[in-house]
């Protein structure tokens, strides 16, 4: 039976279907147009064909921007991939306080990036606490440049980025724990299986969904590093920009009034590319989540 | 365990035991000989506990140092080995003196309100998608969904250059307006309530209809009990997700009188400015969402286990 006019449905979805049309896919569609012409902000540009593309090939600042996404991405992977595990392992039980941990594990999620990285800067401080203490205990006898030197400024943003992001996969752990049998648990440790060995045998498998999940996630949002660089650096990237990723190239590139949208727009295509693999795996995930269900 | 009115051996117990004045109080741990072996032995919860307290050093740790540098006073060393989270020379003079160098609170403001206009929409207009998607039927639907989806395939990183030429294309450039509008309506927003209405059950809704209850009244009475817990997630989501928002407020807005607090606060480090500001401005940014996400953590890990945060 009709429990609705027909208009009634769409008039609902409205305002979704045209944001995403309006803020999403009308401008991967200008983006993808707009790689292909010399455009400036204040002038429409021409058509030159693939000249923008030809010249990332040969643009040292892009290598530079490629190494830096690529690095951030097979550092992150493993790490946070396995580290929130644990913790969610260590948060699983219902033990008294538990609640408290969970939440307190989960500040640095909801906090700024920029604020993390103002606490990092000052933490990492050639007079900060951390070198205070690296030469306190004789680890070092001068302080490490951690906020200057190409590599170190990497180590430090990856550093943060792991610890900012411990929380929020320790959740998504925890769901997928939560649905793990309770009575395999039980029953292995009858038959005398370690702690270990049920972790092997019970837990692995129960959150291997999560798992690669959380794999595909950690790909795509380190390549979409940003603001950890942009602040933990000052905003220059490290010395002579080496340290930049590929967003904040783009970004670098196409803002400003001499801004070239142009070339930016062909770098924004890469970097879409690039993360489209993972994005895709998500994708294929949730269709054989949704089938099961 | 759920307890019923129905003379279930549980029910039973707790009657027994509610007669009895001696209360047996359960250990967290496992005893000897017992064979919950869920639970962990007595040493394995020191180990846990004790694991759990360096977790929550590394975690606040960090947090609690930059809350103790803002209010420290300039007698105070804040450059010394090991350093000490207690101020000797306490003053909320830094809370003041932040605003020398940028206008902190009116920076707050702007954020407040780009913040507040993204949960109102998309609380409300995530509610609306996702009932019609969740609980209807009609023609194109799916059209409409792959169409959400496909968002999910674009990172926001990607379409800034042009988003913002489409900013500028409506005038709203250099405005707060600028800032809000990409993020008004969420499409993952949408879908997630869909979700959440998927569970209502159908005959109920149809039991509604036959009695005449109009669209909005469905949603109002029945719709809107059941989608509560997920509306507060996207709530939360929306409000820590424009709140913390840094990469777009930078590109849309070129006046400084306009910024937003992350915006503002990039200018605030850098080598000149005093490390007891930059902890005051950091908390003036921070105390905010830890309070809001306290206050709101239930329904937050509620929502968890209905499998909000898994996409």
């Amino acid at each position: 039976m009709k429990s609705h006019k027909w208009f009634t449905p769409w008039l609902l979805v409205a305002p979704g279907v045209i944001w995403v049309l309006v803020f999403g896919l009308w401008p991967f569609f200008n983006t993808v147009v707009l790689s292909f012409t010399n455009a400036r902000p204040l002038q429409a540009g021409r058509f030159i064909g693939l000249e923008n593309y030809a010249r990332i090939g040969s643009d040292e600042q892009f290598g530079y921007a490629l190494t830096t996404s690529l690095i951030y991405m097979v550092v992150c992977i493993p790490l946070l991939t396995i580290l929130p595990l644990l913790v969610a392992l260590l948060v699983e039980k219902t033990i008294p306080w538990i609640t408290f941990f969970r939440t307190t594990f989960y500040f640095p999620v909801i906090a700024s990036v920029v604020v993390v990285a103002l606490i990092w800067s000052w933490l990492f401080d050639t007079k900060g606490l951390i070198n205070g203490a690296l030469e306190a205990m004789g680890v070092v006898d001068n302080p490490v440049p951690f906020l200057v030197d190409r590599w170190w400024l990497l180590i430090t943003a990856i550093l943060l980025t792991v610890w900012k992001g411990l929380g929020y996969y320790m959740v998504v752990y925890l769901a997928a724990l939560g649905n793990s049998n309770k009575e395999l648990h039980e029953a292995a440790a009858l038959d005398g299986a370690g702690a270990f060995q049920r972790f092997l045998t019970v837990t692995l498998p129960a959150v291997r969904g999560a798992m690669v999940l959380i794999m595909a996630l950690v790909a795509v949002s380190a390549l979409r590093v940003f603001t950890e660089l942009q602040v933990l650096s000052n905003g220059t990237g490290g010395p002579g920009g080496q340290s930049m990723s590929l967003v904040m190239l783009i970004k670098t590139v196409g803002s400003g009034l001499t801004g070239n949208v142009g070339y930016a727009s062909a770098l924004s295509v890469v970097l879409f590319l690039i993360t489209a693999l993972p994005l895709l795996a998500i994708a294929w995930m949730n269709r054989e989540k949704e089938a099961k269900a | 365990m759920t307890t019923t009115v129905e003379e279930t051996p549980q029910s039973i117990e707790i009657a027994a035991r509610a007669v009895k004045p001696k209360k047996v109080k359960e250990p967290a741990y496992r005893r000897k000989g017992s064979s919950d072996f869920l639970k962990p032995t007595l040493g394995g919860l020191i180990v846990r506990y004790v694991l759990l307290a360096i977790m929550t050093v590394i975690v606040v740790g960090p947090l609690i140092f930059q809350l103790a540098t803002s209010f420290k006073g300039p007698l105070d060393d804040i450059y010394n080995f090991p350093p000490s989270l207690i101020p000797t020379d306490p003053t909320f003079q830094n809370y003041v003196r932040v605003q020398d160098f940028i206008p902190i609170y009116l920076y707050a403001w702007h954020s407040l309100l780009v913040a507040v206009g993204t949960v109102i929409t998309n609380a409300a207009f995530a509610t609306f998608g996702g009932y019609a998607l969740g609980c209807m039927e009609f023609k194109g639907k799916k059209i409409v969904w792959g169409i959400l989806l496909s968002t999910m395939l674009l990172p926001g990183e990607v379409t800034i250059t042009s988003q913002f030429l489409t900013i500028k294309a409506f005038g709203l450039a250099d405005t707060l307006w600028g800032v809000f509008l990409p993020g008004a309506v969420g499409a993952m927003n949408v879908m997630l309530i869909a979700t959440a209405c998927r569970a209502i059950p159908q005959d109920m809704l149809a039991a509604a209809t036959i009695d005449g209850a109009t669209t909005w009244q469905r949603i109002q009475h029945m719709v809107w009990p059941n989608i509560k817990g997920m509306v507060s997630v996207v709530a939360i989501f929306s409000f820590i997700g424009a709140w913390d928002d840094f990469l777009w407020p930078l590109i849309v807005l070129s006046d400084p009188a306009k910024y937003t607090l992350t915006v503002g606060m990039a200018f605030l480090s850098g080598n000149f400015a005093d490390p007891r500001l930059v902890a005051a401005g950091t908390m003036i940014a921070l105390v905010p969402i830890v309070i809001l996400f306290s206050v709101m953590q239930k329904h937050f890990f509620a929502g968890v286990e209905e499998g909000a945060v898994k996409g």
